[in-house]
């Protein structure tokens, strides 16, 4: 009885990579296709790519320290996935972190490592709210999250500019700035996000928060009574809610936990500094797509944290090679392209070995009947 | 406070709100009244921002190849019905995540537009107007709804036609019957999945041509923001309007004047907290929902999944 079983596992191991390896390649081969067809050469984007995220001095260091954000985003939106819930404002809500980071960072003040320890809550604090508002819409007046959370970014958005044009609120006073320039106070040296020097890269401590964020999350909704309350409401909601798990209560603290963690990104973009987040100084367009970016790889991910953490590196090294691209003569956007190729692409072999499972399952059934 | 009320009343009275706000409206409607029919078969399609910048592009692509406008039309509809297929195909055959494939096609399909335009630069111009007589001169609304470019007056037979196919055809009637109750219309012998796929194309075939109103009837050129979250307002109107197309179109108007008084306030000059102003579309919109959302009854199943044998 067992020899046959196995075969049949060794077959769907080598259907799943095998397809995988499929969907990779066209979403690869198509991008190509394009670049060729708008008159560029694919092989010298492929060694920008790789030049700029890891190749050229220094690079991968950039690399490391851009997937840190887009890990601690994509760590909560796998939160609220795993609730049932669709969070797509993270852009917003990372920005709304930032902000709060910035502002309670140089009002409350202090030495270096508290100070940094008050941007980080603020931060995730900060997010956590914005994330709150569309929880408050959901579960008091039934607003469909996936709007109100992707409305939020916009509004989000107009509301930092707001302050970063008030001096009262986060805009630098007048000697600090050039006169027009919609910019916040820089975060004094002492208070910034420590880097380590490895090999002539440097890592910001923030990656190692990131990677241990994505463990910690990972264990929580796989082994605690909480994690698995969270599944529970998001596979089943009326069974979770007849064993007493409060729709409201779970559901609210997971959107919130999700937004905190994108504010958290915030927070470590603007005190981690360097890697095209700008100057330790908040900007009006300061998330940078960070946000769109976390989501994705959360979505590739497949809801689990620990997956997360290779793909935010893939994604990151498309983001820091996109800048080597330009010099290629070909648009930098292509990486955009790429990266919409690629998740379509990661969607497909689930899906297909979903139906191929069923299919056996019932030819079985058949057999049997 | 004089000032203000005096400022409100110069503003509505003041014609070029009326026709931003029926442009705006339009173009809104163009969509809505797809996302309705494929949120009446019980589909969340939230790649409808997708399928009109898709519309928007390739109908300008149409244009600058063709150089003819109606042409650019068929164009701009296949934009939007390819970007329809990848949904459906993908969410209603291999039964992907809807929202994690909209939401996937929303950011490829932007990237993609932004990546070409740079690439060709398509050259684009808007529509000539078309007066209809007495109606346009009808005072206030008249220039609005009559006096527009020809590519407006498609709404006028889109919106019959939506009403007509979702209310009184069989094939309407399958397609509700598929969003409140998938598995008796299973049962009773209706493709499911199958209805839900046309109900996606039919909302790629009106956004496609909404993309193309969008070039052609109002902004007159194309870039990757000129949809800039429009089609997420369009579901936002769906779901304002209770899901009928008397309320979509009600809701569509409602969004469209928070997105026309941002421009006849600085148009006339009115000086108001620019941010503000900015974000009024989207704070009406969720204000609008907050109020409305749960007064209105959504198609049972909607955003649901439907594989047989599954419940």
């Amino acid at each position: 009885m067992t020899a046959p079983r196995t075969t049949t596992q060794g077959t769907r191991l080598g259907e799943w990579i095998g397809l995988y390896c499929l969907s990779v390649l066209a979403a690869l081969v198509l991008s190509a296709l394009l670049v060729e067809a708008t008159g560029g050469d694919w092989r010298p984007v492929v060694n920008a790519l790789l030049d700029g995220s890891l190749r050229k001095p220094g690079r991968w260091g950039e690399t490391l320290g851009t997937a840190a954000p887009i890990l601690l985003v994509a760590v909560g939106t796998i939160v609220s996935g795993k609730a049932g819930l669709i969070n797509i404002g993270q852009e917003g809500q990372l920005l709304v972190g930032a902000a709060f980071g910035t502002y309670f960072g140089f009002l409350i003040g202090g030495p270096g490592p508290f100070n940094l320890v008050v941007i980080v809550l603020f931060g995730a604090l900060g997010g956590g709210l914005w994330a709150g508002v569309a929880a408050l819409l959901k579960f008091w007046r039934d607003v469909p999250e996936v709007l109100s959370t992707l409305l939020l970014v916009t509004v989000g958005g107009q509301l930092v500019a707001y302050g970063l044009s008030q001096s009262w609120l986060l805009l630098a006073p007048l000697g600090d700035r050039g006169n027009r320039n919609q910019v916040s106070k820089q975060l004094p040296k002492d208070n910034r996000l420590p880097r380590l020097e490895v090999f002539g890269n440097e890592i910001p401590l923030a990656v190692f928060i990131a990677i241990l964020s994505a463990i910690v999350i990972s264990l929580l909704l796989a082994r605690t009574v909480w994690g698995f309350r969270l599944r529970m409401l998001g596979r089943n909601q009326r069974a979770a809610q007849r064993s007493g798990v409060s729709r409201t209560g779970y559901g609210a603290s997971a959107l919130m936990i999700s937004g905190a963690f994108a504010g958290l990104a915030g927070a470590v973009m603007f005190a981690g500094g360097g890697f095209a987040f700008g100057n330790y100084q908040l900007v009006p367009g300061f998330a940078t797509n960070i946000g769109w970016t976390g989501l994705l790889v959360a979505l590739v991910a497949r809801e689990k944290a620990l997956i997360a953490i290779p793909v935010a590196f893939v994604f990151a090294g498309l983001r820091t090679g996109s800048s080597f691209v330009g010099a290629t003569g070909v648009e930098g956007r292509i990486t955009d392209v790429i990266q919409g190729f690629l998740v379509l692409a990661l969607l497909v072999p689930p899906a297909v070995m979903f139906l191929r499972d069923r299919g056996r399952a019932r030819a079985a059934a058949g057999e049997r009947a | 406070m004089a000032g203000l009320v005096e400022a409100i009343i110069d503003i509505f009275s003041s014609e070029s709100t009326y026709i931003n706000g029926a442009l705006f409206a339009a173009f809104l409607a163009f969509a809505a009244s797809g996302e309705l029919v494929a949120e009446r078969a019980g589909t969340l399609n939230i790649s409808v921002e997708g399928m009109l910048l898709g519309g928007a592009f390739t109908s300008a692509i149409g244009y600058h190849i063709t150089d003819s406008m109606l042409l650019a039309l068929f164009t701009g509809v296949a934009g939007g019905l390819i970007v329809a297929g990848v949904q459906a195909e993908m969410s209603h055959r291999l039964s992907a995540d809807q929202f994690v494939v909209g939401l996937t096609l929303n950011i490829l399909v932007f990237g993609l537009a932004g990546f070409l335009d740079n690439e060709i630069q398509p050259e684009t111009k808007l529509a000539g107007k078309w007066e209809i007589p007495l109606l346009s001169d009808i005072p206030i609304v008249g220039q609005a709804l009559f006096g527009q470019r020809w590519p407006f007056y498609f709404l006028y037979v889109l919106l019959p036609l939506t009403w007509w196919a979702l209310f009184r055809t069989r094939w309407g009637l399958e397609l509700r019957s598929v969003g409140e109750n998938p598995q008796s219309a299973d049962v009773s012998g209706i493709d499911v999945n199958k209805r839900r796929r046309q109900s996606i194309y039919y909302a790629g075939f009106t956004s496609g041509m909404g993309g193309w109103f969008l070039i052609f009837g109002q902004v007159g050129l194309f870039e990757d923001s000129v949809v800039g979250g429009r089609g997420f307002i369009a579901i936002a109107a769906v779901i304002f309007g209770g899901w009928t197309l008397r309320g979509t179109v009600a809701g569509c108007v409602i969004f469209a004047g928070a997105l026309s008084f941002r421009l006849s306030v600085q148009g006339l000059g009115y000086q108001v907290n620019s941010e503000l102003l900015q974000s009024l579309p989207f704070i009406v919109t969720l204000v609008g929902m907050a109020v409305f959302a749960h007064r209105v009854r959504a198609p049972a199943a909607l955003a649901q999944p439907f594989i047989r044998g599954l419940k």
